[in-house]
């Protein structure tokens, strides 16, 4: 089972906040209606307001619980934030509460048979399994009603989220826009020149067979087949950096190996993916790993390293680690950290630095991937 | 040097054609010359040859399809002897190829620029169709430049060694190529094999788990 019921029951718990907010209004109020009379009472309708802004500001905050992407904009203490956060106060958080409590409170109550002292054994404990095969039943409702309410939440609350959300998705497009233009560079220098001058450097070998060895004109030729062969070296390097064959090729396993033979610290390679994954989080990842691993041979001093990868819940995780002097921060700039953080921003991934003085360092990297 | 029986798969008609023209000229037998994986694994069925030199991108997906057919080829006729082509290094096809390459006939793994060394190819070629084992230099030499802990084990001298059998090259053509006896190759040899920690066994496995130690480490 999956985090989400226990935060979507979570998300729905914390309304209990809310609810002992409108308590003691309630209170306050019958108190106030009861001695200094009802036209008293009216004017506790403004903390009543206040206490829905603050109500509001609470609605945002715990929204994180329940939805990933949720951009925390600031409170602009508008009048539909506090009138959001009236019915909150007013109608929505027993809502949550009675949902909650039908939901897991019936089968937990169920489960709790066979501590009645009065209980006939054999019932209680039918009681109890009935109890344990409905809570995962309760998950349903619990996580149904926790996702209307985070999205109502995020409609009257973020209104601006999902321009946000525009600008996000047109940024991974003109990064994505990159992408396939450098890959139709390296495919044109592949394809084409390339193979042209592979074509012209055999040529010349064959003419060179022709010609006599030590004549100048053999000389000449073998001269002018190695100049070919040079410019061959150097567009291999040119593709290879603009976007390496072999992860078009082959995917990002035997892309990251590649990498880590060349790389001058020893690198373990651990990556154990059972499909290709999209272009945009291979690359995203092979990049990523290049720069990872070139810190760790510029800046670490480490004798060894290791890039591991998996593919977790839908997630591509790669974790780079060496055991150098650590110390890397990831906001000092400068070190290529930020490249990767840029990188994974695109690709809603994320990274996480953890590098004590004295190491060992370990950079974990998430990408999420679509199935 | 005996006249083989080939088929070449490249999928560049100029660069297929010129291939073609140069094997032929070396007195070998081009069977069939195609332009992609599935016409390939037809025509291998059809002529049986001796060796298929192979380009590793080619149609139908464009991506590794030469590579995988050859590797079909190869558990489907065991005496076929292949020279992989490829315009790039890549350590993980090397390894691959060579893992594959412990039981049975010849393989060998060269960047297309190394077309252009006549001589060098047509002795290459020759070599694979023999049974051995020949990687391109440029591999070795990207693993050379790496710090390896059993690698470390091995002399300069020694390292030499295993670089110029990793290029597929026989003990006497090494003994040539750094002018000392064939004795003093062997000797060489057997001293990598000990620090390599490789089992006692017939020569010539021993030669291939050697370069695979290499490849692997």
């Amino acid at each position: 089972m999956s985090g989400w019921p226990w935060r979507s029951a979570g998300y729905l718990l914390t309304s209990a906040a809310i609810g002992a907010g409108a308590g003691l209004h309630a209170w306050a109020f019958a108190r106030v209606w009861g001695g200094p009379g009802p036209s008293a009472a009216a004017l506790l309708l403004v903390p009543l307001l206040g206490t829905a802004w603050v109500v509001s500001a609470y609605e945002r905050l715990r929204l994180p619980l329940v939805m990933d992407r949720a951009t925390l904009l600031r409170s602009r203490g508008t009048l539909r934030e506090i009138a959001y956060g009236l019915v909150a106060v007013l109608l929505l958080w027993w809502i949550d509460l009675g949902v909650l409590g039908v939901a897991a409170g019936l089968p937990l109550f169920l489960m709790a048979a066979p501590l009645q002292p009065t209980a006939n054994a054999a019932v209680a404990w039918s009681l109890a399994v009935l109890g344990v095969v409905l809570l995962p039943i309760a998950a349903y409702p619990v996580a149904t009603w926790a996702g209307v309410r985070a999205a109502m939440a995020r409609a009257v609350l973020m209104p601006g989220d999902s321009e946000l959300h525009r600008v996000i998705e047109s940024r991974a497009r003109l990064v994505d826009a990159f992408e396939v233009e450098r890959r139709r560079i390296e495919r044109d220098l592949h394809d084409g020149a390339q193979q042209r001058l592979v074509t012209l450097a055999m040529r010349l070998g064959l003419t060179g067979l022709d010609l006599p060895p030590e004549s100048k004109a053999a000389r000449e030729v073998r001269e002018a087949r190695d100049q070919v062969r040079l410019a061959l070296a150097e567009i291999r390097e040119l593709i290879h950096d603009i976007h390496p064959r072999v992860l078009t090729d082959v995917g990002l396993e035997a892309a990251v190996r590649d990498v880590a033979g060349r790389s001058m610290v020893p690198v373990d390679v651990d990556v154990v993916l059972p499909v290709r994954l999209s272009t945009q989080v291979e690359t995203t990842a092979y990049f990523a790993v290049c720069e990872a691993l070139a810190n760790v041979s510029k800046h670490s001093g480490a004798a060894s390293a290791g890039v591991r990868g998996r593919l977790v819940d839908g997630r591509l995780v790669m974790e780079i680690r060496d055991d150098g002097t650590g110390g890397a921060d990831a906001d000092a700039g400068g070190t290529g950290l930020v490249g990767i953080a840029d990188r994974l921003a695109v690709v809603d991934g994320r990274m996480e630095l953890h590098s004590p003085a004295g190491g060992p360092t370990v950079l974990r990297m998430e990408i999420p991937c679509d199935p | 040097m005996r006249p083989l029986r080939l088929v070449i798969a490249e999928d560049s008609v100029l660069l297929r054609e010129g291939l073609a023209g140069l094997l032929e000229r070396f007195g070998h037998e081009v069977l069939a010359a195609v332009g992609d994986a599935t016409s390939l694994v037809a025509a291998v069925a059809d002529h049986r040859p001796d060796a298929i030199v192979v380009d590793v991108r080619m149609p139908p997906g464009n991506t590794d399809d030469g590579l995988r057919a050859a590797h079909a080829l190869r558990s489907a006729y065991p005496d076929l002897a292949v020279l992989v082509l490829s315009q790039y290094v890549s350590q993980g096809y090397a390894s691959e190829l060579i893992a594959s390459s412990a039981s049975g006939a010849g393989l060998g793994y060269l960047l297309k620029d190394r077309i252009a060394e006549v001589e060098e190819f047509i002795t290459a070629l020759d070599d694979v169709a023999g049974g051995g084992t020949v990687v391109d230099p440029e591999v070795v030499r990207q693993l050379l430049s790496r710090r390896h802990a059993p690698m470390q084990r091995l002399s300069p001298k020694e390292r030499e060694v295993l670089q110029l059998i990793a290029e597929g090259r026989s003990n006497a053509a090494i003994a040539r190529r750094l002018v000392v006896t064939e004795a003093t190759v062997s000797k060489r040899i057997a001293a990598i094999f000990t620090k390599l920690d490789l089992a006692q066994a017939p020569d010539d496995h021993r030669r291939v788990l050697a370069v695979l130690a290499y490849l692997g480490s």
